[in-house]
């Protein structure tokens, strides 16, 4: 070395994605309890393309290999779709969701560090336009045995009704639209797909993904910033709505607990690369996608907003941090 | 009494490898078989050389002398003789050569004459001159030159005088065992300090994992029976050594870059500073010695009291430099400088010669893309947005590297410490910074240049003028005396004489050209009044006729 | 349909007066755009542009007469500047003007000078000082090594001298990114 400083800490970039893979784990594990092990195989086929993925565009861009595959932030995007798709999605989609993440909104812009949106948020929204039928299957929990899952992963003849069931989140909208007036939140809620927070089964993981998130926190890999923001104007906004009408809006609660927020809020939303940095700037940002996810759930045309939220904002995020960089010593004054 | 310290944004905790180095009391380092001592050893102009070769010197004789007021003398740190004054590679990352005294001690150390000066009879104006003329400059590592950090604000009384003695950086032990040692003499030159500031209260800042250092300090003030001064014990944290942490951690007062902590009421000096105004005031004895510590890959770390100008390996050679070494690092780990060889000399700024080794400092894993996760932004105690310092420095963009006030940045090296990419943070601010001051000087330059190409234009413009209107009046002139004389020889003349002033001068430049050209072709003609020049001239002389034969060779 | 054209014609008047009244009252005196390009260039003041100064060859530029690829002492750097500022295209110095050297300050040989004022009349900046059949010298510090004191010299007594690096204008380097290709 030539240049000071000679002395540095030994955390590097792998050992920090490595902690949120292994804050993740959690979550797996509340997912294959309630849902079934078709998650797991999800996970590997997700990982696997992005692995081949990654290194294809490596090799392409005359990168060093090894270097950037091991720093496991392809893994870690992976691992993010496939917790965002439905288990019982084709392997194709999640292939091909991957795929997008990895190549067009990973690389094409630079790889590592240069994107500018969330990989894994580009390749669910894409995948929810381009195929938004496959995009809304899901199995209620418990519901199917792992060889009927791993047969629809494996592309299997899909009689839609039987095997799947709302997502919670999807039953209220759906629910609130056919029944129109004559219908009420509370009595909606009473159906399978709900449980005492929001979804039945949901609700679990979400409690898993918070263990996870608490662990980051603790870990110093994420500040407490984003998922407070987050969290708290997603809250806030259920909260003006269904203290209004309680009868046509969901609970801040139900809010919270359903859906992706916990994992948004602890995984997506904090996401360094293509959110806001500064202090302030986090937590403007961070209320921005809460704020506007509770929007598109509530009046959009998507059951769930949290992508959409994501990326919209993130195209913000240079205004953002440029209107709240913090004060430098001995400038606070002015 | 406990006092209620501030915090500064950020820092690290490295591990701070101070033990070793304080086992063992300061040792005097022997005297080397040369002592090379730079004349520009501190911020400001170069000192001019006040001996030459040949001449003995005494022990704390005057051998440069301070360039204005922003410079700072410089001595023979022994009696000896001048080998020679000549540009000798320099304590500095650059790798460049400075103008420097060779001195070959006699090993009799003898003293030049001393007469330590009545402080409370002298105004503060003359011993701030004193200072200059003693070379007293801040031994923290920065060497801006004390007497000038001595004067107070126009604006402001200075309240608060701090004394430095948190020594943040790892390994670097120098401050601990001076405190340790002689805490006596820093009380005292900081009391002349207090004095010549005026100072309510004077603030020990010590880092508490330095106990016996605030212990031994404690009690000499103590001894001193003075009121309003206080050893404070502050956290721990890297780098509450740098002035302005240490102003802001004991005053809660941020003073920002480019200002005058002075304009805030407060001054900060290095405990090796009061030491050294000590000696200088209270002894008459200048500065041509300081407390070094050699660690890294040496048998013994250990503090050694060391002559400037000493030779860093001999110096590393004694505390028993071990195998695999590959270069000395002058000053500690985060915010020191590879030096360009191992017997660049000790300077005024050397706190620490840090022998580095491969095992010890490894190189830096390869550099990755900065995903921005901001843990140099938590790091940074300027309360700068690092990251995007880095993004602009690299794109060359520096208009916004300094709206985001890259100026700011004290290159402590926290940023790049924490970084999970290994960027390399600070080198991409010295680059950025260099460029910058680099392009002001060419503006700088490129103003005065048009400046006086404009001037000269007018100028020409303006003696076009006169001309033309003296020779109008001349002719006017010659017209009246023509019409008074109605004769013809008169303008004759008038109009030949020009011609010949220039015929006269065109005579004087052939004339020239051909001895010109007589040099070029034939035997030099040799130099006239030769006789009675010393040897230097002579040697001048010879000098340059060597280089106008060079000279005739090229063109031919 | 009348109001319709009624309100555009309303609208259009009003945006009339107002940028009317803005080129009226936020009238920018003299040309900023030969002040940039002056600005640009390195004030050598040398000609080596074919133009008696930088300021004659910025005014060049600005009108559309003179390329901006005439300068050597600007360098590749200047051009860059230049065709950042006009939004124009990139391109290689001319060499015809002349190649980019080293930052240099002329030299006078002082044994050899006879004094004849020459270089002292050449001088753009008044770098010169000396006097008829007096030994002549250079104001290093003044001195943009414009090289056009070169020429008059009867005797050839005057010789550019690079500037060496000191300690005030050595430069960090740009850190070199080195990435091994691990394969």
């Amino acid at each position: 070395m030539n240049t000071s400083p000679y002395l540095r800490k030994t955390t590097a970039v792998n050992s920090v994605m490595l902690r949120v893979l292994i804050a993740l784990l959690p979550a797996i594990g509340a997912y294959v309890w309630q849902f079934g092990a078709a998650i797991l195989v999800q996970l590997a086929i997700a990982t696997a393309t992005a692995l081949i993925a990654e290194a294809a565009m490596l090799a392409l861009r005359g990168k060093p290999a090894t270097l950037y595959l091991t720093d496991l932030s392809a893994v870690v995007t992976a691992w993010l779709i496939a917790l965002t798709f439905s288990p019982i999605s084709p392997w194709w989609l999640t292939a091909v969701a991957t795929l997008t993440a990895i190549v067009i909104a990973k690389h094409l812009y630079g790889g590592l560090g240069q994107n500018p949106f969330n990989p894994a948020m580009v390749a669910f929204c894409t995948m929810i336009v381009a195929f938004p039928a496959l995009m809304s299957q899901w199995p209620g929990a418990g519901q199917l045995d792992f060889h009927t899952q791993l047969e629809l992963i494996m592309g299997g003849a899909r009689q839609l009704d039987a095997i799947t069931a709302a997502t919670p989140l999807d039953a209220l909208r759906t629910g609130l639209r056919e029944g129109g007036a004559n219908v009420t939140v509370p009595q909606l809620m009473e159906g399978s797909a709900f449980g005492i927070l929001g979804g039945a089964g949901w609700e679990w993981i979400a409690l898993a993904y918070l263990v996870g998130g608490l662990f980051l926190l603790q870990q110093r890999i994420i500040t407490w910033h984003m998922p407070a923001a987050f969290l708290l104007a997603l809250a806030a906004c259920a909260l003006l709505m269904w203290g209004m009408r309680p009868d046509r809006f969901a609970s801040p609660l139900f809010h919270i607990a359903s859906g992706g927020s916990m994992l948004a809020a602890f995984f997506i939303v904090t996401d360094p690369v293509s959110g806001a940095t500064t202090p302030k700037g986090k937590l403007i940002f961070a209320a921005g996608i809460g704020a506007l996810t509770f929007v598109i759930r509530s009046f959009g045309a998507y059951p769930d907003g949290i992508a959409f939220a994501v990326l919209l904002l993130n195209i913000c995020v240079p205004l953002i941090d440029m209107q709240t960089q913090p004060a430098v010593f001995g400038h606070k004054q002015d | 009494m406990l006092r209620k310290l501030f915090k500064f944004h950020g820092g690290v905790k490295p591990e701070t490898h101070k033990d070793s180095s304080t086992t063992q009391a300061i040792a005097k380092a022997p005297l080397p078989a040369l002592l090379k001592v730079p004349l520009h050893q501190s911020i400001g102009g170069t000192p001019r050389p006040l001996v030459r070769a040949g001449e003995k010197v005494l022990k704390g004789q005057r051998i440069g002398g301070a360039d204005g007021n922003v410079s700072s003398a410089v001595h023979a740190p022994t009696s000896g003789t001048v080998i020679a004054v000549e540009p000798v590679l320099m304590a500095h990352a650059s790798g460049l050569s400075t103008l420097s005294v060779m001195i070959e001690p006699d090993g009799e150390d003898r003293w030049i004459e001393r007469h330590p000066i009545d402080l409370r009879a002298t105004p503060a104006d003359e011993i701030r001159d004193y200072l200059r003329d003693q070379g007293v400059v801040g031994l923290g590592g920065a060497v801006f030159p004390s007497h000038l950090k001595l004067k107070t604000s126009r604006t402001k009384p200075t309240r608060t005088l701090i004394i430095n003695g948190a020594e943040c950086e790892p390994f670097i032990t120098c401050d601990d065992m001076l405190m340790r040692e002689r805490a006596p003499q820093i009380v005292s030159g900081m009391l002349i300090m207090q004095h010549i500031l005026g100072a309510e209260e004077v603030l020990v800042g010590i880092e508490d994992n330095k106990p016996a250092a605030v212990e031994s300090m404690k009690a000499a003030v103590a001894a001193a029976g003075v009121e309003g001064c206080s050893v404070v014990a502050i956290p721990t944290r890297y780098p509450a050594g740098g002035a302005k942490q240490l102003i802001r951690v004991l005053t809660g007062i941020e003073v920002p870059h480019g200002a005058r902590s002075t304009d805030y009421g407060v001054q900060c000096f290095n405990v090796g500073t009061a030491y050294a105004i000590h000696e200088a005031l209270d002894l008459d004895q200048p500065l041509i010695s300081r407390i070094v510590t050699v660690a890294g890959n040496v048998g013994q770390p250990r503090n050694y009291e060391v002559l400037i100008g000493t030779p860093m390996n001999e110096l590393a050679a004694h505390a028993g430099e071990q195998a695999g070494t590959d270069a000395y690092i002058m000053g500690g780990p985060m915010m020191g400088f590879r030096m360009p060889a191992f017997d660049v000399p000790v300077v005024k700024a050397t706190n620490c010669v840090l022998v580095s080794s491969p095992s010890l400092f490894p190189p830096a894993p390869p550099e990755m893309n900065c995903i921005r996760c901001g843990e140099c932004a938590k790091a940074c105690p300027a309360d700068l947005q690092p990251f995007e310092l880095y993004w602009f420095s690299r794109a060359r963009n520096f208009g916004k590297a300094q709206e985001y006030h890259l100026f700011d940045c004290i290159e402590c090296g926290c940023c790049s410490y924490v970084c999970p990419s290994h960027i390399r943070l600070v080198d991409y601010y010295r680059f950025a910074k260099s460029e910058i001051w680099a392009r002001e000087r060419d503006k700088e330059a490129a103003d005065a240049a048009r400046e006086r190409f404009d001037f000269r234009n007018l100028r020409q413009e303006r003696e076009k003028q006169e001309k033309a209107a003296r020779l109008a009046a001349k002719a006017a002139e010659t017209r009246a005396k023509l019409a008074s004389d109605s004769g013809g020889e008169a303008s004759q003349e008038a109009g030949e004489a020009p011609t010949a002033a220039e015929q006269a001068k065109k005579a004087l430049i052939a004339a020239a050209l051909k001895k010109a050209k007589q040099q070029k072709e034939g035997a030099p003609v040799p130099p006239r009044n030769t006789e009675n020049l010393s040897p230097d001239t002579l040697a001048e002389i010879d000098a340059v006729e060597a280089r106008r034969a060079a000279a005739r060779q090229e063109t031919e | 349909m009348l109001s319709a054209l009624l309100v555009m014609t309303g609208i259009a008047l009003v945006l009339g007066a107002a940028l009317g009244f803005a080129a009226i009252h936020f009238k920018v005196e003299g040309d900023p755009l030969v002040e940039k390009i002056d600005s640009i260039l390195p004030q050598t003041q040398c000609g080596q542009c074919g133009f008696p100064g930088c300021r004659p060859y910025a005014d060049a530029i600005a009108q559309g007469e003179a390329d901006i690829n005439q300068c050597p002492p600007g360098g590749d750097e200047g051009v860059r500047k230049l065709a950042d500022l006009l939004g124009r295209e990139y391109k290689p110095l001319n060499e015809e003007h002349g190649v980019e050297k080293p930052k240099s300050v002329a030299f006078i040989d002082e044994q050899t000078c006879i004094g004849c004022t020459l270089c002292i009349q050449a001088c753009p900046v008044d770098a010169i000082v000396g006097a008829a059949k007096q030994m002549h010298t250079i104001v290093a510090a003044e001195c943009t090594g414009c090289e056009l004191c070169l020429a008059p010299c009867p005797v050839d007594c005057i010789s550019m001298q690079p500037i060496g690096e000191t300690v005030e204008t050595w430069k960090w380097r740009y850190p070199v990114i080195k990435i091994k290709q691990a394969a």
